[in-house]
């Protein structure tokens, strides 16, 4: 799809709605998420594009087939909810449904206590679920939902992550959610699809995405710390060697070759102080740290092994080991988080 | 007193801004949202009459509407009167001179609507009169009344455009401030003084009402 003016477009994309309820569509600020949300709503118009839903064109541009938004029945939650400051909670959700609909989602929602009360009365975790129930009570046939979360506070933010996954799968309606959050993501998706800069780079199941990130760009973009550039050494045994800076490695023989990167979770990196033992590692790299930083209960480690290697481990266990920068440790990776991405 | 004069006033100026309220709230809407590139010229078109001499605006409706031309020919066929020198006429011209004082205020009311509400009640299939009819008037409610009040105001106080398209005629055009006028030639001063005085009045109680309402409804939402 390419719109008017600088902004480019390229977002070959097939879902599916029917096999996976939330589709999370994933990527960095400025990545164009929104702009394609709005898009499949019909609140913006590309300049080439094809937009096909189920049996239904939206919008062909080649035939020039265009549905306006009231003709797709894709319900929209904005990312500050856009209620009607001026209606009441019940006459928001009532606001497109019959009154019948209206109030068995006041029901669902767990609205009915403050119907009365105008939007700006309500918390912001409230607001979610009235802009929730009104998009529902219009029974849309897909729901879209920009940055959900976005708007709510620390706290608000947790617990309604935990409840919108909840109340998505419930309402039987596949739903899109727009997020640069990776932990939203994770929390809400069963779909995953990953875009940057205008571009679809990657879509399937949602861990599948983030433990095998297909490039290097999706890597980055879903936040895996370590893409490190390595070398085939050789290939044994359904495992290949690797090199990594200095330093061997070894994982699962994919197939690839040529120049690779290997990617590795900086959650799937262990740290220990015994030199040696036996265990079913195969990967124990001696090195050094450099540097220590708490963030929340985990601690994040950077390491060097030859090459730099970040490790996430709880604040806890970074205090029981006493670690301080300088030391020396071994990093633990199992041979399975290794994955390699074809370079390029 | 000429009250004759006042009452016309009255029966003009509420003619006038309920036509403007009709023809100039889609042309505001459009202003507001429209995204052709030509729009600034419309927009300077309407607000012509803000800078314009009322002697200037009322000679060219003073031509177009009269019997050699297609809309004064047109009146002509149908009602088998002339526009100039008629109420009728005299509205024409009102509708054209106070258009800004109607447009304006709505603009600015429609523009302040958050876009984002209007694409939500698209999206819950509501069409976009029905939108406009149960989102943007009633956020852009106190911008609509603003219009209203404005445009019955200035109608009420003009006079060269009255004078060049509508004359002077009692009871069918002599409106309060050419009466004023009327009242100034024949040098009856205590006349001129009391409907002078009656306009004065009149004008700053509206325009002390619209502003103190402006301010009550600012601070109602100030302090929710």
């Amino acid at each position: 799809m390419a719109l008017p003016g600088a902004f480019q477009l390229d977002a070959a994309l097939a879902l599916p709605l029917d096999r996976a309820p939330v589709t999370v569509l994933f990527g960095p600020s400025g990545a164009g998420k929104t702009t394609l949300l709005r898009l499949l709503a019909g609140l913006e118009r590309p300049d080439a594009g094809l937009i096909l839903f189920r049996d239904r064109v939206w919008c062909d541009t080649a035939r020039g087939v265009w549905l306006d938004p009231q003709q797709r029945r894709a319900g929209f939650v904005f990312q500050h909810y856009a209620l009607f400051p001026h209606l009441t909670v019940e006459r928001n959700v009532a606001f497109a449904s019959s009154g019948q609909a209206a109030a068995r989602m006041m029901e669902r929602f767990d609205l009915t206590a403050f119907g009365q009360r105008l939007p700006r009365a309500i918390s912001g975790g409230e607001q979610q679920r009235v802009a929730l129930a009104r998009a529902l009570a219009a029974e849309p046939d897909l729901l879209l939902l920009d940055e959900p979360l976005s708007a709510l506070d620390a706290a608000a933010r947790v617990r309604t992550r935990r409840e919108l996954r909840g109340l998505l799968v419930r309402a039987g309606v596949p739903s899109i959610v727009v997020t640069h959050d990776r932990i939203e993501a994770v929390a809400l998706a069963d779909w995953m699809a990953v875009m940057v800069e205008g571009r679809i780079l990657q879509t399937g199941p949602v861990r599948e995405v983030f433990a095998r990130p297909a490039t290097a760009r999706v890597a980055e973009a879903v936040g895996v710390e370590n893409v490190l550039p390595a070398e085939i050494v050789s290939r044994a045994a359904g495992l290949l060697h690797l090199r990594v800076g200095g330093t061997a490695l070894e994982c699962l023989d994919g197939g690839e070759s040529g120049s690779v990167l290997a990617s590795i979770r900086a959650e799937d990196v262990a740290l220990s102080r015994d030199a040696a033992h036996a265990s079913t590692q195969r990967n124990r790299l001696q090195g050094m740290v450099r540097a220590i930083s708490i963030e929340g209960p985990l601690a994040r480690v950077e390491m060097d092994c030859g090459f730099p290697l970040v490790a996430l481990v709880t604040a806890q266990s970074a205090t029981d080991l006493n670690l301080l920068p300088g030391e020396s440790l071994a990093a633990i990776v199992k041979t399975t988080s290794v994955h390699l991405i074809a370079a390029g | 007193m000429d009250w004759q004069a006042i009452g016309l006033s009255l029966r003009l100026a509420l003619a006038t801004t309920l036509v403007l309220q009709v023809v100039g709230m889609p042309l505001a809407w459009w202003i507001a949202f429209s995204r052709r590139r030509w729009k600034f010229l419309v927009e300077a078109v309407v607000a012509l009459p803000l800078v314009l001499p009322p002697t200037v605006l009322g000679f060219y409706v003073l031509i177009a509407i009269g019997p050699h031309s297609p809309v004064g020919a047109v009146y002509a066929r149908i009602t088998g009167g002339l526009l100039p020198f008629s109420f009728a006429g005299l509205l024409v011209a009102s509708v054209l001179y106070s258009m800004p004082f109607t447009v304006q205020p709505m603009v600015a009311a429609f523009g302040g609507v958050d876009r984002k509400l209007i694409e939500a009640s698209w999206c819950l299939g509501v069409s976009r009169g029905a939108t406009f009819r149960r989102v943007v008037v009633p956020l852009a409610g106190q911008g609509i009344a603003t219009a209203a009040i404005l445009s019955f105001a200035h109608t009420v106080g003009e006079f060269g455009v009255v004078l060049m398209v509508g004359g002077n005629i009692a009871g069918v055009t002599r409106t309060v401030s050419i009466s004023i006028y009327d009242q100034t030639q024949s040098l009856d001063y205590a006349g001129a003084w009391h409907t002078s005085l009656l306009l004065v009045g009149f004008s700053f109680v509206v325009l002390a009402l619209t502003y103190s309402w402006q301010r009550r409804a600012w601070m109602l939402w100030q302090t929710h």
